[in-house]
């Protein structure tokens, strides 16, 4: 039996974007569902790995010099008007939660520090926060495609409970995707839930996306690991199998070094840099970190460790679905976008949102599309429309029917997207060959037809692949070198190429500079 | 990945079947949960951190470790204090302290503010 609802606001996610989405929304006296893929409040990068956040008090000087910090890193993508309005919207937020009573820490003078909230404290605190607003949640319950009515707006969306094993559909005046960016199933910490699933259903529904060329992140574990913060990698020293210093890598800048010393050699790393109080300090501000040294008996001050580079896509990269106003609307009516599954180049450009402005984002994105998508809802009314599902790829086969070996395409999506070589290092004709190869995966999931459990994996496949399809045709249309997607064959900035690069399609994927309204 | 449950320690609650964002779990006809799909672990430690009873146990490793490992051997991760000891120093259970109000980190820059996750 299909689990049958109906509501104002749909949120489709876990994390923080989708709590702090469904926890405005419901402020606007909608009422909202929240579907997980996970258990909302463990699931997600987030309530693994907790954030800094770009968290900066209403002085002038010191937002100048916020808006400033990442502009060039970001090859000039960013927008100040959006920077300040997360700057605004995330300081009251953050002091929301302060209200709410997350313990944030005290400074040696007493002043509560508010730059950074611990992973599984802060989004425990979240589900506490969304149930007693009123929310309804439904966990270990995956999306797999959005409902539309007739007139092309989204009203909803369907998916499979795992552990109830039984479909679910949900009807909404308006939905949020706050589904996470796609990390390729790469195990980086928290992020195997993020498979890039709202883009795929966004641009079924006819979405657009952008800055899907700045994918390209990776993070640094201990090899064969999965703990992927870096903050302290910053106080490390990186060296050779042989004990000499690798020369030139390091982790905020240099980390491609690392990862070209990788393809022929292992790299090994101390914490070496950091004096007694530091180490003291570093297992207060980050327990997770120490999990993996710990278990392995490692002293990392002392001990040289291997390292590796896991792919962490767009979740620390800044691609996502394109949003066109300030409430966060996709070019669809009643579909919002929000967190990493939105783009973040309006306030990172093409530099990395990790440390601070992602989740800054995902709080200000988020709380904006809830409040939006409840005033959209309300202003349809509560009629019930007709709708379709518009899932395709892994679900519906669009002509003849064969059977695919889902877990085979996941392989090959793989390996066109982890390697350093292919993704990291990019070169164009390394891109042009693994689009062929992705173009080729695609094509046979247009035959697949699956149900029940089944169908998320499928669905996640699919994601992965339009996403990687997304990445690699916008690397290609941007010939130049500008934020995190450089190119080995464009190396230099172009001021020409001065601009964002939208992408969308499924079956024929395109992507081209932004045509901006005038 | 997950590598061992404490039929010892585990008062099954179900909250980690519950909690495990890829869903690795499942009730056995016993009442205790088991390891399904050890394959979807992500080792993200969240069953870990929300077991009430200290029961899990989460190697490092995101590849299964032989049966020999030190990942099986109970009273060595009882004796060692790994077990629970993600649960100790986030500051969850009874009588403790939310690591969060302690999390003053080093700061990344001579000028910056202390980190705090
Ligand atoms: C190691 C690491 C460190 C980081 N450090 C920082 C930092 O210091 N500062 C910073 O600003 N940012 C940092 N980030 C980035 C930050 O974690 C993310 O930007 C943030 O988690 C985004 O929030 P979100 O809600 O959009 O996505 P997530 O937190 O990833 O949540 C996505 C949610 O969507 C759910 N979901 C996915 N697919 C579906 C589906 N089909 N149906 C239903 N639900 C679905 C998932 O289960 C999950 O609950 C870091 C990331 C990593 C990996
Ligand atoms: S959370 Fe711990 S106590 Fe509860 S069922 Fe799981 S292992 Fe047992
Ligand atoms: S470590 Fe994370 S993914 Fe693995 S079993 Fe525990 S909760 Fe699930």
């Amino acid at each position: 039996m299909t689990l049958e609802l109906t509501t104002d606001v749909l949120v489709v996610g876990g994390g923080p974007a989708a709590t702090w989405a469904a926890l405005k929304a419901a402020e606007e006296g909608a009422s909202v569902v929240l579907a997980d893929k996970g258990y909302c409040g463990t699931s997600g990068a987030t309530a693994s790995v907790g954030t800094g956040v770009w968290y900066v008090p209403p002085e002038p000087d010191a937002r100048e010099a916020a808006m400033a910090s990442r502009e060039a890193l970001g090859g000039y993508l960013a927008d100040r008007r959006w920077m300040a309005r997360v700057l605004d919207e995330t300081y009251e937020r953050i002091n929301e939660l302060a209200d709410a009573k997350y313990p944030f820490p005290a400074g040696p003078d007493g002043t509560s520090l508010r730059t950074g909230l611990q992973g599984p404290e802060y989004m425990r605190r979240q589900r506490i926060r969304v149930r007693r607003a009123g929310v309804t949640i439904l966990d270990h319950s995956p999306v797999t495609e959005l409902l539309t009515s007739f007139d092309g707006a989204v009203a909803g969306a369907a998916g499979h409970q795992r552990q109830a094993d039984r479909p679910f559909r949900v009807r909404a005046g308006a939905v949020v995707l706050a589904t996470g960016g796609c990390a390729f199933l790469s195990k980086a910490f928290g992020c195997n839930v993020n498979t890039g699933d709202g883009a795929l259903f966004a641009a079924e529904a006819g979405a657009e996306l952008s800055g899907m060329e700045f994918s390209n992140s990776y993070g640094i574990a201990p090899e064969h690991t999965s703990v992927t913060k870096t903050a302290f990698y910053n106080y490390a020293t990186f060296y050779r199998a042989d004990g000499s210093v690798l020369e030139g890598a390091g982790s905020q800048r240099g980390r491609s070094v690392i990862a070209r010393t990788l393809l022929s050699e292992k790299v090994f790393c101390k914490i070496d840099l950091a004096d007694e109080a530091a180490q003291k300090a570093m297992r207060l501000a980050q327990p997770n970190f120490f999990l993996t040294f710990d278990r392995l008996g490692v002293n990392p001050f002392t001990d040289p460790f291997a390292v590796t580079l896991l792919a962490e896509g767009t979740v620390r990269g800044t691609g996502g679905i394109r949003i066109v106003d300030d409430g966060c609307a996709t070019t669809v009516p009643g579909l919002y976008a929000a967190g990493d599954a939105a783009t973040r180049e309006l306030i990172c450009g093409g530099f990395t949102g990790g440390g601070s402005h992602n989740a800054a984002w995902a709080i200000s994105s988020g709380s904006w599309s809830g409040r939006a998508a409840a005033r959209f809802a309300r202003s349809i009314g509560r009629g019930t429309r007709r709708v379709q599902a518009v899932g395709g790829a892994g679900l519906r086969p669009a002509g003849k029917v064969a059977d695919v070996d889902v877990a085979e395409v996941v392989r090959t999506v793989q390996a066109e997207v982890l390697p350093y070589d292919k993704n990291y290092l990019r070169h164009g004709d390394v891109l042009r060959d693994a689009l062929g190869v992705l173009d080729g995966v695609w094509e046979s999931l247009r035959s697949l037809e699956s149900v029940g459990t089944a169908s998320v994996t499928a669905r996640q496949a699919a994601a992965m692949v339009a996403h990687a399809r997304w990445m690699y045709t916008s690397a290609l249309v941007r010939n130049e070198s500008r934020g995190m997607a450089k190119r080995l064959d464009h190396p230099e900035l172009d001021p020409l190429q001065h601009h964002r690069i939208t992408s969308g399609g499924l079956d024929r994927v395109w992507a081209r500079p932004e045509v901006v309204a005038a | 990945m997950i590598e061992l449950i404490s039929t010892q320690q585990c008062i099954a609650c179900d909250k980690c079947i519950l909690v495990c964002p890829t869903n690795v779990f499942d009730r056995g006809a016993d009442g205790l949960p088991v390891i399904s799909r050890q394959s979807d672990c992500q080792t993200c430690f969240q069953c870990e951190a929300n077991c009430p009873a200290d029961a899990l146990f989460v190697a490092p490793h995101t590849h299964p470790l032989p049966e020999a490992s030190f990942a099986h051997d109970e009273e060595h991760l009882r004796r060692t204090g790994l077990l629970g000891s993600y649960r100790r120093d986030i500051g969850w259970g009874k009588g403790r302290t939310p690591g969060a109000a302690l999390a003053v980190g080093p700061a990344l820059s001579p000028s910056g503010p202390p980190l705090i996750s």
